[in-house]
């Protein structure tokens, strides 16, 4: 149903902005590396670029316990079921990142083998451009994300567009 | 016909023209003298690429008999094993078979044509277990069959995929460029 | 009867003997004895709880046997590796293709009894990306975009295979400078790819500070990578002719950096792994490939190597000059996931030396072939001359033509033999490319490493592998 966000109260408005404030901070991703972009969100996680700062070090294996699925690497057709699968087994809050050309368009391989574009699939809040994007760009990237959960902006998306 | 494409007679008789081709007679074999039972009976479709790299093609009929002459005459590291559609020349696929020699060392390529109606050509899977994953994935990618293969199925793409996308009357599969609505700025 | 036991074991205080008195028919053979209960003459208080009639109220039900357990006297080992097992016994059970252990998107189908896996088979193709379709799409000059994608943890050897084997067909000369400049790029990937080995194996064996610590020398060597090529990774820098641009100024300096940081870096990972007890017990011994396996598997590279089969393509079958450089190459013995830590790690060491070697005696002259049909011209020639200007028009629009014909080109990558199979029917496209990708056959010849092993020693091996998933499903 889509329809007017009632602006909350004083009470409700720093419950909601705490509660964002805490999704933010400690935003488990499920490790869903598949191919080069993969290395490149390894390389993020490791100490150069160190995505400890944001309480991100950790990647759960386990969707369960995950709260951020990054689809780093190209998507075929026989792996596209398993994302999904893993999408699914997923509990609320999540978000997507799509990370990397082929993930969000299918990138340089436009072909019969590659799902084009990953959001045909699961939806997605943050498209990461690059191939692969560089630990810069993805954590630019990933705190895009959470400013946009920090202000509201994907809540309200998530209420107009049907999630 | 497409610029692209091979003439009827296929590519070795191209190479034999641009001078790549030398008769097995004519060139001194080198020192490895399992050679000259594996490449000596085809004279005519044998030919050397460098002093370490022999190429020989060969039958669909002769092609498993040649294999395990050759893996007996010291080429017994398994490489690689590809398909390939000519598409315009008969027979229509080859299959292509390299093996290596660690000692010497020299490398062996076996070229065997396909016919193209029923492709089909026997496994090698006895002589070299690597074979195995090879000849699904040219089963998968060609549709070439491997009778005597234990386990004959897709393996690249999902089961349920119908159609070998590497063929040549196969299209590649492009989409064209969509623009969704998530991009528009709101 | 059983009273009449433990008065004995209580009066006369040696309680070895009392226990061996006390057992019942049958169980000598498989008495443990625990030092710290039977060591001391004089009776210890504390050991009368395990005597005591107490025990046998409250388990009416136990026997003889069970009792002994509890008391610790008897330890019954029922892990035995059985050869003759029931069918029915087997678990099936699936691992992957998202998984954190099996190293990229591999579906393992697991046959297992107990701990112990009787049968595993690899379904891969969670990957594949029709790169060789795509390849007959785009110009030869095109190719190395698409194929350095393959193997993606080291492009580099991915680019020259493909250059090289377009260059055979060709029958252009390259230049030495240009075929220095790969060598030293493709063997610097080679200590970035060992690198990642290394840590991604500690991480799979628990060692997660091997994970944390192995990304620093990779990064300084990424750096250099961005500063030749503009880019960290899939660089598209080795293109059939030659190399994108010439090594950048200053670059000497870089080098002479990377020969001082990274050796120290490996010093340390030494120091963390080398003589680790848990890493040689989880390491000695386990995933063993024979050198007939390698062989009728098509195992090459470091795997092999590792067990006891001296083959190296670069001196095999010398590319790009490679054979001006002095190296050794490191060979194991045994075939397990040990020898092959020091096979990689030793050739880390190697890779450095020809890195040295090459920055010594790197020759000055063009970074790529002067044959204006393959390669473009300068940029400013194309203001001055008619022919440069069509000679640019026709390389980037159709696209060089390769004469017709067929080609193989083996390079040494990280992973083994990477080798590229090339058809020309004339044009401005390839008809047919093939990749052989090393990893391909390394996933088919897992099983033979893990069968009748622990899980545990699966993910051990897998890692060892050093299988990636896109030269795999490609």
């Amino acid at each position: 149903m889509a329809g007017e966000v009632q602006p909350p109260g004083i009470l409700l408005g720093t419950l909601a902005k705490g509660v964002n404030w805490a999704r933010t901070r400690s935003m488990w991703g499920a490790t869903f590396g598949l191919a080069c972009c993969a290395i490149e969100m390894m390389g993020t996680g490791a100490a150069h670029n160190d995505l400890g700062r944001f309480g991100m070090e950790v990647f759960r294996a386990s969707p369960r316990q995950a709260d951020l699925m990054i689809v780093a690497g190209r998507v075929s057709q026989k792996m596209a079921p398993v994302l999904r699968q893993v999408y699914d087994q997923m509990s609320e809050p999540k978000w997507v990142i799509s990370m990397g050309a082929c993930a969000s368009s299918g990138g340089m391989f436009n072909n019969y083998a590659l799902v084009q574009g990953v959001d045909q699939i699961v939806p997605v809040d943050m498209y990461v451009p690059g191939c692969p994007p560089g630990p810069q760009s993805l954590m630019h990237g990933i705190l895009t994300l959470h400013e946009k959960i920090m202000n509201g902006e994907i809540q309200r998306q998530i209420i107009r567009v049907g999630s | 016909m497409a610029p692209d494409e091979p003439t009827a007679e296929g590519l070795t008789e191209e190479a034999a023209a641009s001078g790549k081709v030398a008769e097995a007679a004519e060139r001194e074999l080198p020192d490895v003298p399992a050679l000259a039972a594996i490449v000596g009976p085809y004279p005519s479709t044998s030919w050397v690429v460098a002093d370490d790299e022999w190429v020989v093609s060969v039958d669909a009929a002769e092609y498993h008999d040649l294999v395990a002459t050759a893996k007996d005459g010291g080429f017994n590291m398994f490489i690689d094993l590809c398909g390939v559609d000519y598409f315009r020349r008969d027979p229509r696929f080859e299959v292509v078979l390299t093996l290596v020699d660690t000692a010497t060392p020299m490398r062996l390529r076996v070229r065997a044509g396909v016919a193209g109606d029923q492709p089909e050509i026997v496994t090698v899977s006895d002589l070299f277990p690597g074979a195995n994953f090879y000849e699904r994935e040219a089963y998968d990618l060609f549709g070439i069959d491997f009778p005597g293969h234990p386990d004959l199925s897709r393996i690249l793409l999902p089961d349920e995929w119908e159609g070998h996308p590497l063929r040549k009357d196969y299209d590649v599969g492009s989409v064209p460029i969509q623009f969704k609505e998530s991009h528009k700025v709101q | 009867m059983t009273d009449e036991n433990q008065t004995e074991e209580v009066e006369t205080g040696d309680a070895a003997i009392a226990v061996e008195e006390a057992l019942p028919e049958g169980t000598e053979g498989r008495r443990v004895t625990h030092d710290m209960w039977v060591a001391g003459t004089e009776e210890r208080p504390e050991l009368r709880q395990f005597t005591d009639e107490g025990s046998q109220e409250m388990l009416p039900d136990e026997d003889e046997k069970n009792l002994d357990i509890q008391r610790g006297v008897v330890v019954d080992d029922d892990f035995e590796l059985d050869d003759a097992s029931d069918e029915e016994e087997l678990q099936v059970i699936n691992m992957g293709p998202q998984h954190p252990s099996t190293h990229g998107v591999l579906r393992l189908h697991m046959e297992l009894e107990g701990e112990t896996i009787r049968r595993v088979k690899p379904i891969i193709g969670y990957l594949h990306t029709g790169m060789e379709k795509t390849a007959e799409t785009l110009t030869w000059l095109q190719g190395p975009t698409n194929v350095t994608r393959m193997d993606y943890i080291s492009p580099f050897h991915n680019e020259l295979v493909y250059s090289l084997a377009v260059e055979k067909l060709l029958g252009v000369e390259i230049p030495e400078r240009a075929q220095a400049i790969r060598i030293l790029m493709t063997e610097l990937n080679r200590v970035a790819s060992h690198l990642l080995w290394v840590a991604t194996q500690g991480m799979d064996i628990g060692a997660i500070s091997m994970m944390i610590y192995g990304w620093r020398e990779r990064e300084y060597l990424l750096d250099f990578f961005e500063k030749v090529t503009g880019l960290r990774m899939n660089h598209n820098f080795i293109r059939p002719g030659g190399v994108a641009a010439d090594l950048p100024d200053g670059w000497e300096e870089d080098i002479e950096e990377l020969l001082v940081k990274v050796p120290a870096g490996v010093e340390e990972y030494h120091e963390i792994l080398d003589e680790n007890p848990i890493f040689l017990d989880r390491t000695q011994g386990v995933g063993i490939l024979t050198p007939a396996e390698c062989r009728a598997f098509g195992v090459t590279g470091p795997n092999a190597r590792a067990s006891g089969i001296d083959w190296d393509l670069r001196k095999a079958f010398p590319y790009s000059g490679i054979d001006k450089y002095e190296f050794e190459v490191p060979l194991g013995q045994h075939g397990d996931v040990l020898d092959r830590y020091h096979v990689r790690m030793n050739e880390i060491d190697e890779s450095m030396s020809i890195a040295r070697q090459i920055l010594e005696t790197m020759p000055a002259g063009d970074y790529r072939t002067e044959d204006r049909k393959v390669t473009p011209p300068p940029r400013k020639r194309i203001d001055e001359s008619m022919e440069a200007l069509i000679h640019h028009f026709k390389i980037f629009t159709s696209g060089f033509s390769v004469a017709p014909g067929e080609a193989w080109q083996s390079v040494e990558s990280p992973r083994g033999d990477l080798g590229v199979y090339v058809v020309s029917a004339g044009g401005a496209k390839p008809w047919r490319m093939h990749v052989r990708g090393p990893s391909f056959a390394h996933v088919q010849a897992m099983p033979a490493a893990v069968t009748d092993t622990l899980i545990a020693d699966l993910v051990s091996t897998m890692a060892s592998m050093d299988t990636v998933l896109g030269d795999v499903d490609r």
